[in-house]
């Protein structure tokens, strides 16, 4: 009678169980259908190519090109940026820190903190730096911000890979006289995937990112012509128009917020593309 | 030849040690950078008053912090309650009970929510959960609302970092031996028996630590949480009003704080709190991640 009690118990929490983790499907599900609902229909081929005209934040002609290349820029300077810095980290760990385990997770340990740091924090920061410096809202303090902000990201994701990689190769690379660089370089070679991996992963934290942008990158109807102008971004062009009560503005931060989904899926699955051949590549 | 390859060798060393030395001064900087500009605030109100007080009229000098504070806490709160079955449950079962095919497909979906940005899940929680508040959920309670409330903050929040939790769970609850397990199986419990008694046990400072993580990442959220929870300055008596959270005062006011005096410091000693109290809990959780997925 006990034993059936239990299994009768630990039936029932299985199901439970299952079905809270199958709701997670069915989240994930709802997010991108209610998107879509409400997006796909204001979406045209008006808004993604066209600025915004006058009269656009009454419900007037015009779209969101202006924050969409705007975001691309953003995105893409602050991950190459960003990937300045990361690779040689990645590296270093990996290398140089090969025979110091205690500084390994030193370092891990302040990129798992620094990831945890919110965007805000970080956007505050430019803020106070460009009020020292006396420089206005631009695309490039927007573009340092976000660099930041995805560099813990970026480096754990190439970390992770690397630690992978047989030691055997840079042990042999040394030993036949190359120096450290050119060690790193054959180590760059093994990671590619991962790095491009950590990349993508990082362009996407950095196109989504509202809040650390929110001060640093200034808002314009315009595309920049230099990365000194103010530039408008689809987070802040869907945050800005969904506060209107004008239902045509309301609409079109909907179909902003279909084309920044789709943006960050597309990017998602394709690392996930490029992941599966890390596994195969350096798994032995 | 020999020249470049020494040259190469040293400017890719240089570059490496700039680059290392940001990472790891990166936390001083942020620290540092924000509390200069922070400091005219504290010649003019004290500390105390700051956090204690819920008087908050800028333009006359008074910064009580209170309602802020406040509603953070709340706001925060709600997520962690919800966050807590929908983290755990599917954890345990993923990693004790699903096939590899199971884990594998689920793993997709938890890293393709954990990318949706602040903003979508702000768009979403105007579209669905702020309706659901205001037209279900606050009629059972008797309580008439626009929807925009801390409850609403809750949950929005809760879907928001669930998946940054989750992955956290899954990485704890992996590793944990399987000879604890095996040793629990063959002296006759079941495999629930186990995984209450073993599994669970074993896993608990992880668990923790997760959650902790969760809650420091909830705290900091900002858009989300700032586009479906009210914006109204008071202490909140309930989760059916409106709440004002810390980071959502900092987002909603860059545009004016420089025109009233002291209120750029007040808010940079906003993210300096936000960014303290982020810090401490995530060293700690961090700490106690790493001690707890080495063994």
């Amino acid at each position: 009678m006990g034993k059936k009690r239990k299994s009768i118990e630990e039936n029932f929490f299985k199901y439970l169980m299952a079905l809270f983790t199958y709701s997670l499907i069915g989240l994930l599900g709802l997010i991108i259908f209610e998107i879509l609902m409400k997006g796909a229909p204001a979406l045209s081929w008006e808004v993604i190519s066209q600025v915004p005209k006058g009269g656009f934040y009454f419900g007037k002609e015009g779209g969101i090109l202006n924050a969409i290349i705007g975001s691309l820029y953003l995105a893409l300077g602050s991950s190459l940026l960003s990937i300045l810095i990361s690779l040689p980290v990645a590296i270093f760990i990996s290398i140089s820190l090969v025979k110091y385990e205690k500084w390994q997770h030193a370092i891990r340990l302040v990129l798992d903190v620094l990831w945890g740091v919110p965007p805000i924090v970080y956007g505050a920061f430019m803020f106070a730096i460009m009020l020292s410096l006396g420089m206005k809202a631009s695309l490039l303090a927007g573009i340092v911000t976000i660099a930041l902000l995805i560099m813990p990201v970026m480096i754990r994701a190439m970390d992770e890979v690397m630690r992978n990689i047989p030691l055997g190769l840079l042990e042999s690379s040394l030993s036949l006289g190359a120096t450290r660089f050119e060690t790193a370089t054959i180590f760059f070679k093994q990671a590619l995937p991962g790095i491009a991996t950590a990349f993508l992963l990082g362009f996407a934290k950095g196109i989504g990112d509202t809040a650390a942008v929110l001060f640093t990158v200034g808002y314009t109807d315009y595309i920049p012509e230099s990365i000194m102008e103010p530039a408008a971004t689809l987070p802040l062009s869907i945050f800005f128009q969904l506060s209107s009560p004008i239902a045509e503005v309301k609409a079109r931060a909907y179909a902003a917020a279909v084309v920044l989904t789709a943006i960050i899926l597309v990017i998602s699955i394709f690392s996930r593309y490029l992941s599966s051949k890390v596994s195969k590549n350096t798994t032995l | 030849m020999r020249f470049t390859r020494k040259l190469k060798e040293y400017t890719a060393g240089t570059w490496t040690l700039f680059s290392v030395g940001l990472v790891l001064l990166l936390p001083l900087f942020l620290a540092i950078g924000i509390a200069i500009k922070a400091i005219p605030i504290f010649d003019h109100v004290s500390l105390s008053d700051m956090l204690f007080s819920s008087e908050w009229q800028p333009s006359s000098g008074k910064f009580g912090f209170l309602p802020f504070i406040v509603s953070s806490l709340v706001v925060t709160a709600i997520g962690l309650v919800l966050m807590i079955p929908f983290g755990l449950l599917p954890a345990i079962y993923l990693t004790q009970y699903a096939s590899p095919g199971v884990l594998r497909v689920m793993r997709s979906v938890i890293d393709i929510l954990a990318g949706i940005p602040s903003v979508i899940h702000g768009v979403w929680g105007v579209l669905i959960v702020v309706p659901l508040v205001a037209d279900y959920i606050a009629p059972i309670f008797g309580k008439d609302t626009t929807g925009y409330t801390i409850l609403a903050g809750g949950i929005v929040l809760a879907i928001a970092t669930l998946p940054f939790v989750l992955h956290m769970l899954l990485e704890v609850f992996r590793s944990i031996p399987i000879e604890l397990k095996e040793a629990s199986l063959s002296l006759g419990a079941t495999y629930w028996e186990t995984i209450k008694k073993v599994v669970l046990r074993k896993a608990f400072p992880g668990i923790i630590a997760a959650f902790a993580l969760g809650v420091s990442k909830a705290f900091g959220e900002t858009i989300a949480v700032l586009m479906v929870v009210g914006n109204v300055v008071q202490l909140p008596k309930g989760v059916f009003e409106a709440g004002y959270p810390l980071p959502a005062l900092i987002a909603n006011n860059y545009g004016e704080m420089l025109s009233i005096p002291l209120y750029d410091a007040a808010l940079m000693f906003a993210a300096l709190l936000l960014f303290v109290i982020v810090l401490i809990f995530n060293i700690f959780s961090r700490l106690a991640i790493q001690r707890s997925t080495q063994q």
